[in-house]
């Protein structure tokens, strides 16, 4: 123990890790990514060649330290290289979400200043290009993948290829440099920028520092014991602070290993081919692949549906309960075994989840029904709580303390506090060091002493000390008689259904709540196909009077149960309408992770809100939307505006359970 | 030999060569029926060169003298400087020319990546007893074979489907899968039949785009039928339209497009 703490006391810088890793796992598997439908695999030693080879590569091309590289692509070792190689220049990687255009883009690129920038494909260095006259700092481009860049102008562009041949080609001019940049890294110098997706206004740009991500990495490594063999698949953003987390920071403390997919499409193949060990995704990945069983099932044999029924009632019976090592009868724990057999074992095996050990959720509220569907499979599936200023952890739920409803415990070496208005606060090592070039913003969010606002609405349970999250603070408001309004704790009680992919709340100052509902395609069409229901277009299903019927059904049920809730019977909705497109990040409405931009919504389908509170049966409207290379278009529709059953609220005195 | 005279450079840098394959006066036959009557144009090497017209014009006609598969009545078909007899298909094949379908062609109970390799069987050797026993030659040559496949599947991006059993994709991949598995023989010269038909806008946009990068990457030339005017505008390096077996307009798009006898064989003239 003692020669490994002087080591690690060493290692205080991403590159400083590479290092310790190829002292100690030299050989062992690295990075994988899937090309050619063969996987590739390099080890610690061969990944520092090529990232050391691109670090003197990038250094021929003047690098200079503290510029900033921005890394726009998919998950590939190349990425991840590039970044540790511009951190080795004395650099700062921002990673940047690859799905943006090119006017969210120009912005991000604008405000960090970026003098280089490394592209996954020419779809990106197009995207570069276009917005490269406005912003004048850029003076290099480099690309992955070279298909289709022939013509491009080169004399300031380069394929990464080339920039790693170029370094390895000048190794005895740059090692030198290249050395000294590395020794010059400290605890606090700057590991990574990453960008906040931003529910409200412009994306602001998060510095984090060696320590931030290297305390970060050590704490939760130990939380959850992960070890060198863990197995990881790489798939969400990049510049997502979680993947930087996962699949930087604690694949270098732990030196475990960095799986890459072939491309999004092949994900849940590989993934299955994989088996990851540690697993990371955000609710609606485990929602889809629920869905898709469910859907898979519905069309099985009856044998086979008999024993797909039969067995995972008994797993939801006992399942969580012997993950959780909780006492469980013999001859249950005999029939879950024999369903281990029959069904658990070969749908885990489908669905890629055979090996895993720990899995997290985290970003959204996930379902009580798929969290459990996952738990009592057997799969450890557990969730987290925390944001890009925190390098991800706040809270997260210990082995065997694992509920749906709660977020866990603070993680270890970070203080949570809740403020007056119930505000979430926490102080960490992980706490950012500031928001780039934006010392207001810094300031309003992180207090001298460190706490940070989260913006989000909690408490502690009493009796379990978990954390429970309600809202964002600031749309948690008060209906016009004085009432709690929640919006997201009925929209995620409404989006648990299958059948609704996005629900947008509205109420605040009002007398009554009202909701915009997004139907899932996928569920409702194969419902719809199921009941033969006839649809030429996504608007046409999502008009349809039987839909109405069910989704009315479902917002009667979530009534029901808002309505046992003493302090948010106020929130039940008594008018909705379905609308007529898919909320979208292309449009705004949402943000690249997915999440609803409310002010966004309601501003730009005012007329609707209006139409739902002024009593009509139906509205017209026409919206504009954003298609994916940026042209625009309109959609007309005329919507039905439908009511919805209001249960009586509970007394407060018998709902205190 | 026919004078293989330079070629030129086209507006966004590629190069067109000389002439690859020349029709002379090609007139078929079928019985009483006259499908092409004396057609004569040149395919260049590099060049992108449609052949459009109203239905029933003799276009699937023309595109299957081109691959062999007809033998014309009267004229000559030069390939590479040499006049060309009547051949097998596999001879077609072996001097690379490969093909789509209008109406797809493929084995809807395999799965797309063995599809793909069936384009390559004309390019392998090993022998049947080899291949039957998976001895000697035959891993060592399916794997080097397998490596081209891969390379196809990533240039036009199905990996997601690559063991989808062919018969469970829908139209518009069918399409991509058909040009790998056309792709995967390596051509000197491709057709495509259609390549467009009964697509969606985002398909047809995709689909354009693999044609240009297929021509870009790799140098093949290709010959293909569309009835979109928009595709055929922008893709083709030049254009032949046909109507009622006769070719009345040969030339760039842009001037194909103001040439009267097309106009009035797309819009039709008035029969006073």
């Amino acid at each position: 123990m003692a020669d490994r703490t002087a080591a690690e006391h060493s290692a205080q810088s991403i590159p400083a890790l590479l290092a310790r890793n190829v002292a100690r796992y030299g050989g062992y598997p690295a990075y994988r990514e899937k090309e050619f439908g063969i996987w590739q695999t390099w080890t610690w030693a061969q990944a520092n060649e090529e990232i050391r080879a691109l670090a003197m590569g990038l250094l021929s091309l003047g690098v200079a330290r503290g510029d900033h590289i921005a890394i726009i692509g998919r998950n590939r070792p190349a990425h991840y290289w590039a970044m540790v190689a511009a951190q080795m220049c004395g650099a700062v990687p921002v990673p940047l979400y690859q799905d943006a255009v090119a006017e969210e883009m120009a912005y991000v690129l604008g405000h960090c200043g970026a003098r280089f920038v490394v592209c996954g494909d020419q779809e990106q260095v197009d995207k570069v290009v276009e917005v490269e006259d406005r912003i004048h700092t850029i003076e290099h481009v480099m690309y992955t993948d070279k298909r289709g860049m022939r013509k491009y102008d080169h004399s300031r562009m380069n394929a990464l290829a080339d920039v790693i041949a170029e370094g390895k080609a000048g190794h005895y001019r740059y090692e030198q440099e290249l050395e000294t940049r590395i020794a010059e890294l400290t605890y606090d110098s700057t590991c990574v920028m990453l960008y906040t997706s931003g529910t409200t206004g412009k994306p602001k740009g998060v510095v984090l520092s060696n320590r931030n991500i290297i305390e970060t990495a050590k704490n939760s490594v130990s939380f959850d014991r992960l070890t060198r063999a863990e197995e990881v698949l790489a798939y969400l953003p990049m510049a997502w602070v979680g993947d930087f987390i996962f699949s930087v920071g604690q694949a270098y403390w732990a030196g475990f290993t960095v799986n890459c997919p072939e491309n999004a499409a092949t994900m849940m193949t590989d993934l299955r081919e994989i088996g990851p060990t540690y697993f990371f995704a955000p609710p609606r990945v485990f929602e889809g692949q629920l869905t898709q069983v469910m859907i898979r099932m519905e069309d099985a044999g009856r044998v086979k549906k008999w024993l797909f029924d039969h067995y995972m009632a008994l797993a939801r019976r006992v399942g969580p309960a012997i993950l959780d090592g909780a006492p469980v009868g013999m001859l249950d724990r005999l029939r879950y075994a024999l369903g281990g057999f029959f069904i658990y074992g070969p749908l885990k095996n489908t669905l890629g989840f055979s090996r895993i050990r720990v899995g997290y959720t985290a970003g959204e509220a996930i379902g009580p029904e798929i969290f459990d569907f996952y738990r009592s499979l057997g799969i450890n599936l557990k969730q987290l709580y925390g944001q890009t200023e925190a390098s991800v952890f706040i809270t997260q739920q210990p082995d065997g303390q694992v509920r749906s409803d709660t977020v866990g415990v603070p993680s270890p070496g970070v203080e949570v506090k809740i403020g007056e208005n119930g505000e979430v606060y926490y102080r960490s090592p992980g706490t950012f060091v500031e928001y780039y070039n934006n010392p207001d913003s810094t300031a309003s969010t992180k207090d001298a002493e460190g706490w940070v606002a989260t913006g989000d609405a909690g408490f502690f349970e009493e009796g379990s000390g978990h954390l429970r999250i309600i809202d964002r603070a600031k749309d948690v408001g008060k209906l016009a008689d004085g009432r709690l309004f929640a919006p997201k704790y009925v929209e995620n009680k409404l989006k648990f259904y299958p059948s609704i992919l996005e629900a947008v709340v509205f109420g605040a100052g009002r007398d009554r709540c009202t909701a915009f509902i997004n139907i899932d395609l996928t569920a409702v069409g194969n419902w719809a196909e199921r009941n033969n229901i006839a649809y030429a277009s996504y608007q046409e299903l999502a008009g349809h009077p039987k839909v109405y019927d069910m989704i009315r059904g479902h917002i009667d049920e979530v009534n029901a149960s808002v309505a046992r809730d003493p302090m948010l019977s106020g929130c039940q909705i008594h008018r909705f309408l379905i609308l007529h497109k898919e909320l979208d990040a292309d449009d705004g409405e949402m943000t690249r992770t997915r999440k609803v931009r409310r002010n966004i919504v309601a501003e730009k389908y005012a007329d609707l809100i209006d139409a739902l509170y002024d009593g009509r049966d139906s509205v017209y409207t026409e919206t504009e939307v954003t298609y994916e290379d940026g042209r625009k278009g309109a959609i007309k529709a005329t919507l039905t505006l439908a009511d919805a059953t209001v249960a009586p609220g509970v007394q407060l005195a018998e709902a205190a359970e | 030999m026919k004078d293989m005279n330079e070629g030129w450079v086209t507006a966004d840098g590629r190069k067109i060569g000389g002439v690859l394959m020349e029709l002379r006066n090609i007139t078929l036959k079928f019985g009483g029926v006259t499908a092409i009557k004396d057609i004569s144009f040149d395919i260049r090497d590099g060049e992108i060169r449609a052949i459009i017209g109203p239905n029933g014009a003799g276009k699937s006609s023309m595109l299957n003298v081109i691959s062999g598969f007809y033998v014309p009545t009267e004229g000559s078909v030069w390939f590479k400087g040499y006049q060309r007899g009547p051949m097998k298909p596999y001879q077609v094949a072996q001097l690379g020319i490969a093909r789509t379908f209008q109406n797809i062609a493929l084995f809807d109970g395999m799965s797309v990546l063995d599809n793909i390799m069936t384009g390559r069987l004309t390019l392998m050797k090993s022998g049947l007893f080899s291949q039957a026993f998976w001895w000697g030659g035959a891993s060592r040559e399916e794997e080097a074979h397998r490596e081209k496949v891969e390379k196809i599947i990533d240039f036009l991006e199905i990996q997601n489907i690559r063991k989808t059993p062919v018969g469970r994709l829908p139209y518009g991949l069918k399409k991509r899968v058909e040009l790998a598995r056309a792709l995967a023989a390596e051509p000197k010269i491709l057709l495509l039949d259609e390549p467009m038909a009964g697509m969606n806008v985002e398909e047809k946009e995709d689909m354009c785009r693999f044609i240009l990068d297929v021509n870009d990457e790799f140098g093949t030339t290709i010959v293909l039928i569309e009835h979109d005017m928009g595709v055929v505008m922008d893709l083709s390096d030049r254009v032949v339209v046909m109507d009622y077996g006769k070719k009345i307009g040969d030339g760039p798009p842009e001037e194909v497009r103001s040439n009267q006898a097309v106009i009035d064989a797309y819009l039709g003239v008035a029969h006073d």
